[in-house]
């Protein structure tokens, strides 16, 4: 194949992009799903109890956003990178060792403001230093370059007791405290996640439709005529890391103050395996996926057990249930739950118009 | 750019033709392997010729590290040297600690770089097929007692699964790189609880024979006494023949694809398998040959791992990291630059783990970062 034939079939692309950001301006604007979602998560406190709170809702609003940033990265770079578990993890020990833990040995004991941005800081900048990595190589490569890195990390933490505290991790680490609330408590606690998971969703929404994110797109659609066309390569990618870094380390100081604790045994390869079958199980192309994906994953985590007693299975099997789900959706739908979702209502809608008689709105 | 990736297409596409010429189908051609495959050995030697010459530092470096490394082997250490770093027999049963260790790695990841080379499949679910194989092994060892048999019903059962995979999963998704990554994820959180629900996780370790029992002395001294009397270093026989036998293995995979038809066929598939299929070779037959070969090559690591070693849930991802390690470090596809991968690897575990305990395993993961930095294709990769 001639360059020349290459470039006319990459011509289409940006129509079919164009096509498909319609789309989703399209379902995510024009259908009444979305704010009722939306008044329903913030109404939450007022249905849902403790357990439901943070343990269901809270739980998945974190590994949704952790899972988004992967899909930033995967979605709209193109690169599949399971070190983003990897970078949350980072930021919850980061958090544990300048701030106040059980472990008075190792935390330096500064307060949760100063804390918490140095965390953010160092996180993104690892996860930066990660990508700069991985962007050396492409596609595939980059899935087993990251799952190194993670594994790294793992390993590091579990044998370094300076500053991880080796396989035991830190415990009872200190949650913030001011303005007379306990932001810890759960109903504050939901809705910092809740802001948290929100302000994520809407920056990544945004990036996706700004130059930036266009060029990004660009890359992954067709890296050597980008390149063509003077954009840097590279430094697209190695910047999406870098929000995407962000976007995880956010999501990795509300995990560990969710827990209280850190250890080697909550950033493991699994554990990074999981965010990218939450991502996929969602779906990789828009950042309602991830969200989607988390609470599907969170619900089999929770009632898996219960339900395959239930069903009269052993219990233990719920690692199975979830594999065989990832294994469906990666064979029927290369979109996730969303892409199926979206599939089955295109053709609700195209039957409907065909019973009227007219030829849809195209 | 563009320039260049148009001066390169044609010569990748001489390089696929001309690998492919000596494999021509008529019966003339069949006396050409011998031919072909000199040529390639001298091209071999051009390739380490040329690189001394354009990297002389580097050369440079790796045969001092290499005589330094053979001085330590073979040398009576210095009393100051063993008071600097502690005494020699540690010290050379870390590096044949080592050698081993990369002797199993190598037989883990030489099917993992097969399968990448030709299918460009990263089959995530390889580290399972190893743990599938320990435990047949274990199941067939203790049931019949027989050692020998465990590595026969291991790569057999093993391949029968690789075999199964590629026509069942893999074949239907082609061309889809992503999408069979994620399926051999799927397919390895699946394969893991079905094995723990089957075996349970408990540490099972297959028994050694009885006649490799026992260690074998070397003729390598690792202290003189003070009556002038030469210690010579004791090491388990059955390490030594595990050793040999992934030598072996690595030496007739070396043969077959260099020396044979359908070796010929799998290196022109690496570098273009649609101008290889485009040639009439049935390349779907090619493709289970070689996942049944790669997936039994873990299936027999699982074994020889169970036996040296132990096996137990988690050792699936702990040499599916090692052989990504291991395939990274060496370069993609290549079977040579999986011997020298593990190789590296191997020792750098063991003797970190000796002179360095804390990080022993962040330091094969430094020596990733370290190649990734220096060499992103990896050390003996073509491209």
């Amino acid at each position: 194949m001639s360059l020349i034939q290459e470039a006319r079939l990459h011509a289409k692309p940006p129509a079919t992009a164009a096509q498909r950001r319609a789309a989703i301006a399209w379902m995510e604007f024009d259908s009444p799903a979305p704010p009722l979602v939306a008044v329903l998560l913030l109404i939450m406190p007022l249905i849902a109890n403790s357990f439901f709170l943070i343990e269901i809702f809270g739980t998945t609003l974190i590994l949704g956003t952790i899972a988004l940033s992967l899909m930033l990265l995967a979605g709209y770079g193109g690169m599949v990178s399971l070190m983003q578990l990897t970078v949350a993890g980072f930021a919850g020990y980061m958090v544990a060792v300048f701030g106040v833990s059980g472990s008075a040995n190792i935390s330096l004991g500064w307060p949760w403001w100063l804390a918490v941005p140095m965390a953010l800081a160092l996180a993104t900048a690892f996860g930066t230093f990660g990508g700069a990595l991985a962007v050396r190589t492409e596609g595939i490569y980059t899935i087993m370059i990251t799952l190194a890195i993670g594994a790294a990390f793992y390993y590091f933490t579990n044998q370094n007791w300076a500053i991880f505290n080796g396989h035991t991790g830190i415990n009872t680490i200190a949650t913030p405290h001011f303005w007379g609330v306990d932001w810890r408590s759960d109903i504050a606690f939901y809705y910092v996640i809740l802001a948290t998971a929100a302000l994520c969703y809407f920056a990544v929404l945004y990036i996706s439709r700004a130059p930036f994110g266009l060029a990004l797109q660009g890359v992954r659609d067709n890296p050597r005529r980008m390149a063509a066309l003077g954009f840097n390569v590279n430094a697209h990618r190695v910047a999406a890391y870098a929000i995407a870094s962000f976007i995880a380390a956010l999501a990795g100081v509300l995990q560990v103050w969710n827990y209280r604790q850190i250890s080697p045994g909550s950033i493991g390869v699994e554990r990074c395996i999981d965010i990218l079958i939450i991502a996929v199980v969602g779906g990789i192309s828009r950042p309602v996926g991830p969200f989607v994906g988390a609470f599907i994953f969170v619900i089999l985590r929770t009632f898996a057990l219960d339900f395959l007693v239930k069903v009269g299975l052993d219990g233990n099997r719920f690692r199975l249930l979830i594999g065989i789900g990832f294994l469906v959706i990666v064979f029927w739908s290369s979109d996730g739950v969303i892409g199926l979702w979206e599939r089955w209502r295109r053709r609700a809608v195209r039957t409907e118009s065909r019973a009227r008689g007219g030829s849809g709105h195209g | 750019m563009p320039n260049d990736a148009q001066n390169r297409r044609p010569i990748e596409m001489a390089g696929a033709l001309g690998g492919y010429d000596g494999d021509g189908a008529s019966g003339r051609q069949l006396q050409s392997p011998r031919s072909s495959s000199g040529s390639h050995r001298d091209e071999r030697v051009a390739g380490v010729s040329r690189f001394i010459e354009r990297h002389p530092a580097w050369a440079l470096i790796a045969l001092i590290a290499a005589v330094v490394l053979l001085w330590l082997i073979f040398a009576v250490w210095p009393p100051g040297l063993e008071e600097a770093i502690g005494r020699k027999k540690v010290f050379l049963n870390a590096v044949f600690n080592g050698i081993t260790l990369g002797g199993l790695y190598f037989l883990v990841a030489s099917g993992f770089t097969l399968i990448f080379g030709l299918m460009r499949n990263v089959n995530l679910a390889h580290g399972s097929l190893y743990l599938f194989g320990g435990y047949v092994g274990y199941a067939v060892s203790s049931w019949t007692g027989s050692w020998v048999l465990s590595f026969i019903a291991a790569f057999i059962l093993v391949a029968l699964v690789g075999i199964i995979l590629q026509l069942v999963v893999f074949r239907r998704m082609e061309g889809e790189d992503l999408r069979q990554t994620m399926v051999t994820i799927g397919l390895s959180i699946v394969f893991a609880d079905l094995m723990l629900w089957a075996f349970g996780g408990d540490f099972y370790q297959i028994q050694t024979p009885q006649w490799l029992i026992g260690p074998v002395e070397l003729p390598l001294v690792t202290a003189v006494k003070s009556s002038g009397e030469a210690v010579y270093l004791r090491y388990p026989l059955v390490r030594l023949v595990i050793l040999a036998a992934s030598v072996v293995i690595g030496v007739v995979m070396w043969l077959a694809l260099n020396r044979t038809r359908i070796g010929m066929m799998v290196r022109a598939g690496v570098d273009d398998r649609d101008i290889l299929a485009a040639t009439g070779v049935r390349i779907q037959i090619v493709f289970v040959i070689i996942f049944a070969l790669g997936a039994g090559l873990a299936g027999i690591a699982g074994v020889v791992g169970g036996t040296f070693q132990s096996i137990s849930p988690g050792e699936d991802i702990r040499f599916l990291l090692a052989s990504l390690v291991v395939v990274i470090v060496g370069g993609m596809g290549s079977i040579p630059g999986a011997a020298l991968g593990a190789l590296i690897i191997g020792l750098a575990e063991q003797l970190g783990s000796v002179y360095i305990p804390t990080y022993a395993i962040v330091v094969t993961f430094l020596i990733m970062v370290l190649v990734l930095a220096i060499r992103p294709q990896g050390l003996l990769a073509r491209r």
